[in-house]
């Protein structure tokens, strides 16, 4: 077997599978995992939630892990914060030159205040983030400041910010290797209204190993 | 070591007694301590306060505390109440959480409130966003222009590396845990704790994605004015900024003075400023159509 898809990655493959365009998805990823996530068709957001497997209010915190580095952007190397101050998670190495972690997650509600109210009906990741951490029982309270693979949010020098065209192609990667056993979250963005995934949501990979 | 066991003390009897053998002598030990003043109290009622905003009048004040160093301070404020911070001294940070208090699971979100306005800076006009899509505060007046939305809360642990510690009971809390103990006192909890703004630390974003700390300190007796615009659950907690670079835990008391407002009217400047805020205004009307 010669998939590209799995190069660099540890040998034992933990699991393997396409999360549909617009669908969420969860996983257990234990700790020295690696969760890789393959951006298929290109500029596919990925909104990215995680929590401590042990005790799930301890979860990612985007600002815990904005302080520590000095930096918005998540790049290789950067570590992933929990709102207690442990690290939950390195980025390994990624094939896209940054990542978002300020944007958040697009809602239904917000979604009526960005487009207009005729967005209201159209699925967001929100929606995706509550039906697969209701399935663990947890709900609207877990619902934190989340990261965005694949997403491009620049910060200009007025202050100005906003979701732009995507840096990523297709077959890019982001290698993300678990510090904790945690559950990954994912929404595979379905947002129709901006850039985020050039305006046709597509499916990704997701890879662990071990 | 006490001696005899004193008679029970005259009713009203003025004299300060150091006697707390007994309930007696404990109550009026107790009870002498009343009208003691420190720096960081709140002031009841709060129209007695030394220095009322201008132009309030007395029977509308609802809020009037200093809030100590490392301290922390909440209040349940109906809609149209304005909220002063001052930074008395020139080092406070207002670590702010931000609640629907009918329903606390709607709260400040720290990245709609940057994301739909379309700017990662918090300034006077400016909008503190639900995750409902509603506005939950506003920005009415800032005389300090210094604030920050994406470092969040100091923890237990940052704490400990900077200042050998950082627990409640410690000389150097940390902003997590004080929201931890202000949030209990509403029935939240851990999972409550949401990211948070801090008010007059601020930080600046570079192009590069770097965080710049602007931490001061600076001049004494800073404003920040905010408006709730639904019925809110306003927690404060005063702890040194987490990306404060200096080594001592460096943080003066955190001043709050709230009074009754008008909710806010259809022609209002700041509710009409964006497109974006005009429909979180919308919404927060229609969530009150009942």
């Amino acid at each position: 077997m010669t998939d590209a898809a799995l190069a660099g990655l540890p040998p034992r493959i933990v699991l393997d599978e396409v999360v549909p365009a617009r669908a969420p998805w969860d996983h257990l990823v234990r700790r020295g995992e690696v969760l890789r996530i393959v951006d298929l068709e290109g500029n596919q957001a990925v909104d990215f939630l995680m929590y401590s497997a042990a005790d799930d209010a301890e979860r990612y915190s985007a600002q815990d892990t904005i302080a520590a580095q000095g930096n918005i952007f998540l790049k290789t190397g950067s570590v992933l914060l929990s709102n207690e101050g442990n690290p939950m998670a390195t980025v390994l190495g990624t094939s896209v030159a940054y990542h978002d972690t300020i944007g958040g997650a697009c809602s239904c509600e917000s979604n009526t205040l960005r487009y207009g109210h005729h967005t209201k009906s159209q699925h967001a990741c929100v929606e995706n983030f509550l039906q697969a951490n209701g399935r663990h029982g947890r709900g609207k309270r877990d619902m934190v400041s989340n990261i965005n693979w694949f997403m491009n949010v620049p910060v200009e020098a007025d202050g100005a910010l906003g979701i732009v065209d995507g840096i990523s192609a297709p077959g890019l990667y982001v290698d993300i290797r678990a510090e904790m056993d945690l559950v990954a979250v994912v929404s595979n963005c379905p947002q129709i209204n901006n850039p985020c995934n050039g305006f046709d949501p597509t499916p990704v990979r997701m890879i662990i190993a071990a | 070591m006490r001696t005899a066991g004193p008679a029970r003390p005259a009713q009203g009897a003025p004299e300060m007694t150091t006697n707390t053998a007994d309930p007696y002598g404990a109550q009026a030990h107790a009870r002498a301590m009343a009208g003691t003043k420190v720096e960081s109290m709140p002031t009841l009622p709060p129209w007695e306060a030394e220095a009322l905003p201008a132009g309030v009048a007395p029977q509308d004040m609802l809020w009037a505390e200093t809030i100590a160093p490392g301290g922390y301070g909440a209040k349940r404020l109906s809609r149209g109440a304005r909220v002063r911070l001052t930074d008395l001294q020139g080092d406070a940070c207002a670590s702010v959480l931000v609640f629907n208090a009918e329903c606390p699971v709607e709260r400040l979100n720290v990245a709609d409130t940057v994301k739909v306005q379309w700017n990662a800076y918090l300034g006077e006009g400016r909008l503190l966003l639900s995750d409902m899509g509603r506005v939950l505060m506003s920005l009415v007046e800032d005389g300090a222009a210094t604030h920050d939305a994406f470092c969040g809360a100091s923890n237990r642990a940052s704490n400990a590396r900077k200042y050998g510690e950082g627990d409640n009971w410690g000389p150097h809390p940390n902003a997590r845990d004080r929201f931890a103990l202000a949030v209990a006192k509403f029935g939240l909890g851990r999972k409550d704790i949401h990211p948070c703004i801090n008010l007059f630390k601020g930080v600046r974003i570079a192009s590069d994605g770097a965080v710049q700390p602007h931490v001061g300190p600076f001049a004494p007796g800073r404003t920040v004015t905010l408006r709730a615009e639904m019925e809110v659950i306003l927690v404060l907690a005063n702890c040194p900024h987490v990306a404060d670079p200096r080594p001592d835990y460096r943080v003066t008391p955190l001043r709050v003075d709230a009074w009754r407002g008008p909710v806010t009217a259809e022609d209002d400047p700041i509710r009409n400023a964006t497109p974006e805020g005009q429909r979180a205004f919308l919404n927060v009307e229609d969530y009150y159509r009942r």
